[in-house]
């Protein structure tokens, strides 16, 4: 079903509010185990464009498949093969960490011996023995974050999709966040992520920059700074940015 | 199953650790059926009146000695002259005052008419209009006691009988109505807060992108609400029964069907509020503003439908409160089966239908 071991395969996808295309015609695909960034200034449509992919909104013209599933037909196969983490930092509060870890690997459908091994696997590599039966809101930002990511593969995405990860964060956590998704890659799942930071963007195997809900510019950040012959992607995202 | 039973679980970990939820939930519905039950109440207990005896005689003497033997009344203060009559209303220590005329048991043998003044502190309407029906009343049986012997030639004697509550026991009246108005409170105002918090911290976006269908999303929010609202009118209607001794004449089945009717009802009206709210906040303030006002005043708790103007009785046709208030009060204080509340059942089973179809509608809009 996947052509050429693309995850995604985005092809003239659009979404129109009333008269204003959010998003305007993009296409794009993305290879299994790639780093995908997901660039564009607030309102430049990256949001609508992944709210299209993750099944939780009908585009309006194109064609997209996700993990192979069709995000017009098959919305629930797609959801079943996905993680997501958003901006908002996306576990329960009020809830420990066991407990959150038991909820979110239920309502994917685990079992609860995979529950139970996945649960000891994660809290052992985050180091968070002491603090599993803490609630999740006395532990640091940074650590939350790290436990939304595991959280968000448990049940062993083909594609992880990551909306702005990293907001708020210190750089030290970023970069750990970082080593955790090269981790992922590693393994094989497929990072989608979008991100504020530049520097970031630089970790990504490939980036695209939307403007005004279009994509300018697709490409390995070195070959974009070579194109736009400048040093950073700061500048690369500047230049477009400002058209 | 299995999922629903985990997102079961989780919601009651979130209303067990929030202690706001959890005295809303359960201090609530005790706190208001005891307020209710034992402080506000039409009944007339204790009143302190005052005595102006200008007469000072046989008749008037044994008219007072009545009213002081009576639970109703304390006479508190017996004065002199008119002008003083003033002075203690002004205090505040009196709520009425009786004034006989000079020469009152004279009069009353003599010219067959004798005047007795019941002057009533009307800043509370209500409550002055109940003391001079009762003063009244006192006076009356005192003259048919007097007339026992003498005949008189035309007479109507109402009789009067209050059915269903005979001794007029206000806590009969307040029960159904705190009973509608707790479980509107927690089904209603509870769901929708407590959907719009998973709106507001962003894990709605995490459970719609999860393999969860939404409809599985809201059933299991709302779920527990159901479980704890019958919870609630199980106590209510215990409470009731053994510290306010209100009898259930009708069928207790009944009143539980019809009960979780009404909580399915509210908890529409509440996935209803969350649907159009974004924050807590203003769920919270529309369960208030829109809900609890409207099912207090409107719907015939405490003030009668029949007595508003029109356009409020027509309002008040679509507080799903009104409905159920018939229902419970037919049910336990008139005894009435099912046949004589299809109507009402009726209205709140579409009421229902019509808050989950548009519900639905808007929750479609939003995601798209």
């Amino acid at each position: 079903m996947m052509k050429d071991n693309n995850v995604i395969q985005v092809e003239n996808l659009s979404k129109l509010f009333g008269d204003f295309a959010a998003v305007n015609q993009i296409s794009f695909q993305v290879k299994a185990g790639e780093i995908f960034g997901f660039l564009g200034a607030n309102g430049a449509g990256k949001t609508t464009a992944m709210k299209m992919l993750i099944g939780i909104s009908s585009p309006t013209s194109g064609k997209a498949t996700v993990a192979g599933f069709d995000v017009y037909k098959e919305t629930e196969s797609i959801k079943k093969n996905i993680g997501y983490m958003s901006q908002k930092f996306a576990l329960y509060d009020d809830l420990t960490v066991k407990e959150n870890i038991t909820f979110f690997g239920g309502i994917y459908g685990l079992s609860k011996k995979q529950i139970d091994q996945k649960r000891c696997e994660l809290v052992e590599e985050l180091g968070l023995q002491e603090v599993t039966k803490s609630l999740v809101a006395s532990l640091p930002l940074g650590w939350k974050q790290k436990l939304a990511f595991s959280v968000s593969l448990l049940h062993e995405p083909k594609i992880v999709f990551l909306d702005e990860p990293t907001g708020g964060v210190d750089p030290i956590t970023r970069r750990q966040f970082w080593e955790m998704i090269y981790k992922a890659a590693h393994n094989g799942t497929t990072i989608f992520v979008t991100t504020h930071y530049m520097d970031e963007a630089e970790y990504c195997d490939r980036v695209s920059i939307m403007v005004n809900g279009k994509i300018e510019a697709l490409d390995t950040p070195k070959k974009l700074k070579e194109h736009y012959k400048t040093d950073t992607m700061n500048h690369v995202f500047l230049k477009l940015a400002r058209g | 199953m299995k999922r629903f039973v985990g997102f079961v679980r989780k919601e009651f970990y979130h209303i067990f650790r929030d202690k706001r939820s959890l005295f809303i939930l359960f201090g609530m519905p005790i706190a208001q059926i005891l307020l209710f039950g034992f402080a506000i109440t039409n009944e007339i207990n204790n009143v302190d009146i005052g005595i102006l005896d200008q007469a000072n005689d046989v008749t008037s003497k044994e008219i007072i000695n009545k009213i002081s033997a009576s639970k109703h009344f304390s006479i508190v203060d017996i004065i002199h002259q008119e002008s003083s009559i003033e002075s203690i209303f002004k205090k505040g220590k009196v709520k009425a005052v009786l004034q006989f005329e000079n020469n009152f048991g004279n009069n009353l043998i003599k010219e067959k008419q004798a005047n007795v003044q019941v002057l009533t502190d009307a800043t509370d309407p209500n409550m002055a209009s109940t003391i001079s029906n009762y003063i009244s009343s006192i006076l009356k049986k005192y003259q048919q006691e007097l007339n026992k012997n003498v005949s008189v030639d035309y007479q109507i004697v109402p009789q009067s009988r209050m059915v269903y509550n005979a001794e007029l026991k206000s806590v009969y009246m307040f029960v159904p109505g705190v009973m509608t108005v707790i479980l509107m409170l927690v089904s209603a105002m509870m769901t929708s807060i407590s959907i719009t918090r998973e709106k507001e911290q962003g894990t709605m976006e995490i459970l719609l992108v999860s393999p969860l269908k939404p409809f599985q999303v809201i059933i299991g929010k709302v779920f527990p609400y159901i479980f704890l609202s019958v919870i609630n009118a199980v106590v209510i209607v215990l409470l009731s029964i053994f510290v306010f001794h209100v009898p259930v004449n009708g069928s207790l089945f009944l009143l539980g069907i019809e009960s979780v009717l009404f909580i399915i009802t509210s908890l529409a009206l509440g996935i209803l509020i969350s649907t159009i709210s974004a924050t807590q906040q203003t769920a919270m303030m529309i369960s208030l503003m829109g809900l609890m006002l409207p099912t207090i005043l409107l719907s015939g708790f405490i003030f009668p439908i029949s007595s508003m103007p029109l356009p409020l009785q027509v309002i008040s046709n679509i507080i799903p409160a009104k409905w159920f208030i018939i229902i419970v009060k037919g049910i336990m204080l008139k005894g009435i089966g099912i046949g004589f509340v299809l109507k009402e059942t009726f209205i709140l089973l579409l009421m229902t239908l019509v808050f989950i179809g548009v519900s639905v509608k808007k929750y479609k809009i939003r995601l798209e």
